[in-house]
């Protein structure tokens, strides 16, 4: 008999294809989980009401030989910056508690169209601003690696849903790293798309031109599945690209079967330097890089010269578009409202957004407005978009050389909780492998190269493609994954600690 | 709130050199605002919305939502653009002007900024002695409207003393076009004229092209003026600095534009010459006293934070679009001016009078619909331009040149005389229906059965004897006494030719 | 070398509606003040010759045709309103003016 909650979203779907077993069924098993193991992980916000009697209309459907979606059935988390009409939408925040959008994010549309089931929505950083998840405005989430760790951020609600197997497929979003570095943490599986791959509407703004939504899996097939579902042009969003994609499905199984590997070009690059990582990452990532060498890839150093002012560029660039993103929350139509007797509106509004936002957001917007400012745009902003300008000449000719880059996804593995909350500026260097791609809007995928040696925890290894090679990652991703878990005798989180009472549905 | 001092407008003018500048909104007529799918207040078939019934998630700043732009606003502006006499920028963007206020959704406006979609161009504004003047214009952006703030517990209606406001997000999204003079320099004493000339032919213009409702009293054409003056100097020497300039908002007549700027002048040119300092500030212009009060002070808090909007893309329109919406172009006002008044016949005042008059469009839709270019001109500078005097509104509100032209076809298959004419206007400007519906409901109908005024001739023969025999000695002119009678008997619903006519027929049969 | 001082970041406070209580504004001195030394460094290689980048994917003429559509209820408009009165938001006194 299987426990339904360790199946990957692909052997669910199968199963439910095959009707081996239901949606009500392996809908309940996940809720089962949820209940027995988050009161420990606090990966969820919200859990839905109603999942099971969605369940049971994908189930009747089946039953009455609807033409339906290969994942129709199979559970599914939501990051709570995405807006849900079942559902309360907070962006983690406590200015929006309660909040209930009239309308569905697109990507929420498009995984109830394909008959995926809503669970709940996961926890985040306020306004995804974080690497943690410890500022988010409902405590954090905990990483099930070690629950006195962190689960990555902003994302570590659904990075730690589908570690602790409480969903087989969640949703996320990435504006500077916040899916790849969860993934990284917590030993899970995250893309980033291409910017413009997969529409923001309905997708609480953090940076506008940095923000992505992307999947978050435990396998780089489920990534796919769920990517070619959430994926492709949607007029909401004038920024979406109106592309023919691929299936990314395709592209990670023929990944997994094929010989991908051999004449591959993997750019490593000359200035991402060992001193500022953890050995342990660095060791992972180097035998992995070994281990792809040993499978006929091509490892070539590049020179990214400019990816050391990513970091700079991006704490411009996202508190600037934040300020004015998150001026919208202001007590008139929606969210928190701080009554100040005998004020005026303004009183209310200042008041409401100091109760209303937690401090590191409100470190960003100070930043932000700051950076924007009269006197100032040109020297914090202005220098910011060039730079960006700059980080893309770099992947330009990077990519001119190699098919794709290899970076770990992180400079350390999981550290503790509070460890690093009063050191905003160290907290931040959380990103440096992963904002480049945010500010050049390349795709970037991580997946677990293995446990560190010093300290037993998950550690991701990143690739990264050109802009609109989406696909190469799910290919390439796939056949260092098989080859890893060949090596490992199964999945890394099989080495995961236990959680709670052994628990989950039975088929 | 103290009068201000005002100084003798001449004396001013003697004193100080005004520059002018205006900026000016236009609502867009499109069917969907600039950003979302929401029906557009500014178009007619929205005109009666209920609050908050014309809103988009985007319009309202709701969390996730994100604006895509209205295709057809676009091509508006350029065509907007093109009519002003602008350059269309190869390469436009919308940035965003961040500030905070409860009728804007997302507490940034989206607008244009450093890249607006037309630049540098000059409007020909002809004034009522028929001298052209050219104003230089800067620069034309879009823009998305505002939502509507209605203040509600205090005494009047205004922000100061509410205890509440409340807030309606229809306008919020509404496409805007700005349109940003340059200083106009050179106005001296016609200043007030060239600014109410001004925002005439922007009408003119956004009418012709059909991309606005254009009616001032419902705001889709909103104009600011600033208004600054600058010392004289003796001849020879440089001129002096631009002085500090006020800006009047939304004044929202053409009238109000002239009386404003005049005011603005007197104003400042009371506080320089007794030595004071303006401020630099927007003012409200009060319709009922004819004065400005002071708003806000420009401060380091207008820091608007604009930087480029990340949700949309650059507006890039191709050469063969511009030249297709510049082939599509309508007359140039001034042009169209000149072949008008040609194609009517009329003579310099007779023109002057209907350009004036702001009803040139009236009168060529009246003539368009059947009636003479002399009618149409009569009537439009004569009744209704009477009327809309009395009830200070505008000519064009009153009623339609179909009306006017079905009015005048009544008198000329006479049924209707002038007189009785006027009475059918009186009751169209009522409400009361279609001149013909007027002339039924109130029975106003010349009276042209021959009979009925053959008997009532017959009488006043009758009782007027000596009137009788001078008629028959060929004193004609002794008709008058009788036709007078016969009127008062028709209750003015007669022809007054006609009955003539008969009398002299009967008095020469019997 | 960064010019953040706590007058600075009352300032930013009134233009992004946040009341700052004095010790925020303090701890957000002292913050800023490393943020800002660390980040200036775009400046270095920010050169004039270099071009700004707004979007990370350059596209243009992105349009929708002008149709009605997507327009929520009164009803979804005033749903999560904190005060609501005859179909329309309800905010307490305002004491600025418009824009
Ligand atoms: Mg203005
Ligand atoms: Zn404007």
């Amino acid at each position: 008999m299987t426990d339904l909650t360790r199946l990957t979203a692909a052997e669910l779907a199968a199963s439910l294809v095959s009707g081996e077993i239901s949606s009500v069924e392996a809908t309940r098993a996940h809720l089962d989980r949820i209940a027995a193991v988050d009161a420990d992980i606090h990966a969820f916000l919200h859990v839905s009401d109603h999942a099971l009697e969605v369940a049971a209309g994908i189930d009747a459907r089946r039953a009455a030989g609807d033409d339906l979606h290969e994942l129709a059935g199979v559970p599914l988390a939501i990051k709570d910056v995405l807006v849900t009409t079942d559902m309360p939408s907070t962006s983690g925040s406590r200015i929006l508690e309660g909040f209930m959008s009239p309308y569905d994010a697109t990507v929420v549309a498009r995984s109830r169209a394909a008959g995926l089931v809503p669970l709940g929505k996961t926890n985040m950083d306020e306004f995804a601003m974080g690497s943690s998840t410890e500022h988010s405005a409902y405590g954090p989430t905990h990483n099930p690696w070690d629950l006195d760790r962190i689960p990555g951020g902003s994302g570590g609600g659904s990075a730690a849903a589908v570690a602790a197997f409480e969903a087989p497929l969640a949703l996320g979003s990435d504006t500077g790293g916040s899916i790849r570095q969860p993934a990284h943490v917590t030993g899970t599986v995250g893309l980033k798309p291409t910017y413009g791959a997969v529409s923001r509407y309905g997708a609480i703004a953090l940076a506008s031109s940095l923000d992505q939504v992307g999947p978050v899996t435990r396998t780089v097939l489920d990534a796919a599945l769920l990517h070619d579902v959430i994926g492709g042009h949607d007029p909401h969003d004038s920024t979406s690209l109106a592309e023919d994609w691929p299936s990314f499905a395709d592209a990670a199984r023929e990944g997994a079967r094929g010989d991908v590997l051999k004449g591959l070009r993997v750019g490593v690059i000359r200035e991402l330097p060992d001193s500022g990582f953890q050995s342990g990452v660095s060791e992972s990532f180097r035998a992995a890089l070994a281990r792809m060498e040993a499978q006929g890839a091509e490892i070539v150093e590049i020179s990214a010269p400019h990816f050391e002012y990513g970091v700079a560029a991006y704490y411009l660039i996202l508190p600037a578009e934040a300020s004015s993103n998150l001026a919208k929350f202001d007590s008139v139509r929606f969210g928190l409202r701080v009554d100040v007797p005998g004020g005026t509106v303004e009183d209310v509004m200042a008041a409401t957004r100091d109760a209303g936002f937690g401090d590191e957001v409100k470190r960003r917007i100070i930043l932000g407005t700051y950076a924007l400012s009269a006197g100032y745009y040109d020297a914090y902003y202005g220098s910011a978009q060039k730079v960006r300008t700059l980080i893309q000449q770099d992947f330009d000719q990077a990519f001119a050389q190699v098919d794709v880059i290899a970076t770990p996804t992180a400079p350390t593995t999981a550290f503790r909780l509070g460890e690093k909350i009063d050191d905003p500026l160290q907290m931040y260097l959380n990103d440096v492998a992963t904002i480049p791609a945010n500010l050049a809007g390349v795709p970037g995928i991580s997946l677990p190269s293995g446990l560190s040696v010093d300290d037993g925890l998950p550690v991701g290894i990143q690739f990264l493609a050109p802009a609109r090679q989406d696909a190469r990652l799910y290919r390439v991703g796939a056949a260092l994954e098989a080859l890893l878990v060949d090596e490992w005798g199964g999945p890394l989180l099989d080495r995961a600690p236990v959680l709670g009472a052994a628990t989950g549905g039975r088929a | 709130m103290a009068t201000a001092k005002l100084m003798d407008f001449d004396k001013a003018l003697e004193m100080f050199e005004p520059v002018l500048g205006f900026e000016v909104h236009v609502e867009l007529n499109t069917e969907t605002k600039m950003f979302s799918a929401a029906g557009n207040p500014a178009h007619a078939a929205n005109h009666d919305a209920a609050p908050n019934t014309l809103v988009a998630p985007v319009d309202m700043g709701l969390p996730g939502a994100l604006p895509v732009v209205n295709q057809t606003a676009v091509r508006s502006s350029i065509s907007l653009g093109l009519a002003l006499g602008c350059s269309i920028a190869p390469s436009s963007r919308f940035a965003r002007k961040n500030y905070f206020y409860p009728d804007l959704g997302k507490n940034y406006q989206i607008s244009q900024y450093d890249e607006p979609i037309a630049f540098e161009g000059a409007v020909e504004v002809e004034l009522e002695d028929g001298t052209i003047v050219e104003v230089p214009i800067e620069r034309a952006h879009m823009e998305e409207d505002a939502g509507k703030l209605t203040h509600m517990g205090g005494s009047t209606g205004r922000i100061q003393g509410a205890e509440y406001s409340l807030v309606d997000y229809n306008r919020a999204g509404v496409p805007l076009v700005e349109i940003v003079t340059k200083p106009i320099f050179g106005a001296e004493h016609r200043a007030p004229e060239i600014a109410k000339a001004y925002v005439r032919t922007i009408r003119d213009i956004v009418l012709s092209l059909g991309i606005s409702e254009a009616r001032l009293e419902r705001g889709n054409l909103r104009c600011d003026a600033n208004v600054s003056l600058r010392p004289r100097v003796a001849a020879g020497e440089p001129p002096a600095p631009l002085g500090t300039r006020t800006e009047t908002k939304n004044v929202n007549s053409m009238r109000s534009v002239e009386r404003a700027v005049r005011h603005e002048i007197q104003r400042q040119a009371a506080i320089l010459a007794a030595g004071g300092t303006i401020t630099q500030e927007t003012r409200h212009w009060h319709e009922d006293t004819g004065t400005t009060s002071p708003g806000r002070p420009k401060s380091d808090a207008d820091d608007y934070r604009y930087f480029p909007e990340p949700d949309l893309l650059p507006v890039e329109p191709s050469i063969e679009l511009i030249e297709e919406l510049r082939a599509a172009l309508p007359e140039a006002p001034a042009a169209r001016r000149r072949r008008l008044k040609t194609e009517w016949g009329f003579t310099d005042l007779e023109f002057q009078d209907v350009a004036n008059g702001g009803i040139l469009a009236e009168v060529e839709a009246t003539i368009a619909a059947g009636a003479s270019p002399a009618a149409a001109r009569k009537w439009w500078t004569g009744e209704i331009a009477r009327v809309a005097n009395a009830q200070d509104r505008e000519a064009s509100d009153l009623v339609s040149p179909a009306d006017v032209a079905a009015l005048q076809g009544l008198v000329d298959a006479g049924t209707l005389t002038d007189k009785l004419a006027r009475q059918v206007l009186e009751g169209v400007i009522a409400g009361e229906g279609t001149p013909q519906e007027v002339v039924d409901a109130r029975g106003l109908a010349v009276v042209s059965d021959d009979g009925a005024l053959i008997a009532a001739i017959d009488e006043a023969l009758a009782s007027q004897p000596d009137v009788l025999e001078k008629i028959r000695d060929g004193k004609v002119q002794a008709a008058g006494a009788i036709i007078g009678a016969v009127m008062k008997a028709m209750k003015g619903q007669a022809d007054a030719a006609r009955v003539r006519e008969l009398i002299l027929e009967r008095a020469n049969q019997s | 070398m960064s010019e953040i001082t706590p007058d600075l970041v009352r300032h930013l406070g009134v233009l992004a509606r946040i009341r700052l209580s004095d010790d925020e504004v303090e701890r957000l001195t002292g913050q800023l003040d490393a943020i800002v030394d660390n980040i200036a460094k775009v400046s270095q290689v920010a050169t004039p010759d270099v071009p700004a980048t707004s979007h990370p994917i350059a596209l243009r003429n992105v349009f929708r045709a002008d149709v009605p559509g997507d327009m929520l209820t009164p009803e979804q408009v005033l749903q999560n309103a904190p005060d609501a009165a005859d179909g329309r938001f309800r905010v307490t006194a305002i004491l600025g003016e418009e824009q």
